[in-house]
């Protein structure tokens, strides 16, 4: 720590006060504190010594003024105080001022929980692919600091259900989970004493698994027509992901971009004997045909 | 007792008064203790602190000047709300308040999965003199703990939540 010199109007200011004190002496009071208070909870200051004076208790949270008589204790109502702090409380009379500070803690019980919760929407079956942090307040909106067990229940309707508790820690927890491997709109639920947030999770199929398609005879053409198509869940890709069927022949290529309608996707490619077909969707390759007749 | 005690708070004043001419808080900074997935890069770490530390600054400025205004780019939520009353407050009163930081120790404790917040611990010791306009009411010097939780916006970490704590 640094030591400096006071500079002259500082001296100057505290020759005043000190010329000050003796008058003050007379009426000088005590202040009694509480040591902790309680966010929101009624606050009784205990003073003593006689006449006016004015107490005053300052910090970030707030700011109070009471006229007091010394002697007498000044109480303040619930709600007065509602935000946790720091503060400086001070008597201001005749020029003297008796001062103290004491902390204001939040409350016990959780009343809000700030839950953060990624992603909004993703795969069914990603490990850990669900975070949740929470941060938990009191009615008043302080941090709860004690330690708290959070539970995080996450569920899709029909599904099962995935469940962690963990303890808070300066009034934070967070987890990961795995999304279920079940499609819909996932509830992600945060919990801690009773208080509790949820949160919607959009939980949609992963990736075709066991792309396969089959091809028939149309005249002039091939039809082309994949099985249902389905994640390794066994979650019906939505409609509209495109699959893509491309014939090879004699050194060219047609390709076929169609949407999957109703699980499954269906195109037609010009009939030549000899033709290598294959389909695809997405990251995924399915089966390939080779077209004899 | 009661010389003895006027002399004690006069001459605190003084060594407050005193320190309130001198430079700025010393900062330490302390290895962040996590145990988040989210790894926290150099460069957001240094950004957090840089933007807490300029919020103590925006804050003292602000409570000393009764400026809420003051407050807008540093802090946002409940802790704008908290200090604007607390600064409406002092106004209504026809008082002030000046913070003068001797020192930070900070440590980033949580930085959440999703990267949205991050939360750290200031162990500060400051100077506080209450004013009513230019005469000193009080004077005090204070450790204390804080706690605060940063948020990232367009272009900057913002304190959201500022409270401190029972060491």
């Amino acid at each position: 720590m640094r030591h400096a010199l006071p500079s002259l109007p500082a001296w100057l200011a505290c020759g005043a006060l000190l010329m000050a004190s003796p008058a003050a002496r007379t009426q000088s009071g005590d202040l009694t504190l509480p040591q902790k208070a309680v966010a929101g909870a009624a606050l009784t200051v205990q003073t003593s010594g006689s006449g006016p004076a004015t107490l005053y208790i300052v910090g970030t949270g707030a700011a109070l003024r009471r006229q007091v008589q010394l002697g007498d204790a000044v109480s303040f109502a619930a709600g007065d105080l509602d935000i946790a702090g720091h503060y400086v409380a001070f008597l201001e009379h005749g020029g003297a001022t008796d001062v103290g500070e004491f902390d204001v803690i939040p409350a016990a019980q959780p009343a809000t929980l700030a839950f953060l919760a990624k992603p909004s929407r993703l795969s069914v079956d990603l490990h850990d692919g669900v975070s949740g942090a929470v941060y938990i307040f009191d009615a008043y909106h302080n941090l709860v600091l004690r330690p708290l067990p959070v539970s995080f229940q996450l569920s899709v309707p029909g599904g099962s259900t995935e469940s962690r508790t963990v303890q808070s820690h300066d009034g934070a927890a967070w987890t990961q989970m795995n999304s279920s491997s079940r499609e819909g709109a996932a509830k992600f639920v945060a919990t801690a004493g009773n208080a509790s947030s949820t949160r919607v999770i959009e939980q949609v199929p992963g990736d075709p698994c066991g792309l396969k398609m089959s091809a028939q005879p149309d005249g002039q053409k091939i039809a082309l027509s994949t099985d249902p198509i389905r994640d390794c869940s066994g979650n019906p890709v939505p409609d509209g992901t495109i699959v893509t069927f491309t014939e090879s022949f004699d050194g060219e290529q047609t390709t076929v971009d169609v949407p999957v309608k109703k699980d499954i996707a269906q195109a037609e490619v010009p009939a030549h004997a000899g033709a290598r077909i294959t389909v695809a969707t997405g990251v995924v390759l399915g089966n390939e045909i080779r077209w004899a007749r | 007792m009661k010389i003895l005690r006027i002399l004690a708070v006069a001459l605190a004043a003084c060594s407050v008064a005193s320190a309130l001419t001198g430079d700025e808080a010393e900062v330490h900074v302390q290895a962040p203790h996590l145990d988040t997935p989210r790894p926290l890069n150099d460069t957001t770490r240094q950004a957090a602190i840089r933007d807490y530390l300029e919020s103590w600054k925006t804050m003292t400025e602000a409570l000393e000047q009764n400026r809420p205004a003051l407050l807008d780019a540093d802090f946002a939520g409940t802790a704008k709300d908290q200090l604007t009353a607390t600064i409406q407050q002092q106004a209504a009163l026809g008082i002030r308040t000046r913070f003068q930081p001797r020192s930070h120790t900070i440590q980033i404790i949580f930085y959440s999965p999703e990267g949205l917040s991050i939360q750290l611990v200031d162990n500060i010791e400051y100077d506080v003199q209450i004013l009513n306009k230019n005469k000193v009411l009080t004077a005090k010097q204070v450790h204390a703990r804080y706690i605060a939780v940063l948020t990232p916006t367009e272009v900057r970490w913002r304190v959201r939540l500022f409270q401190a704590v029972s060491e």
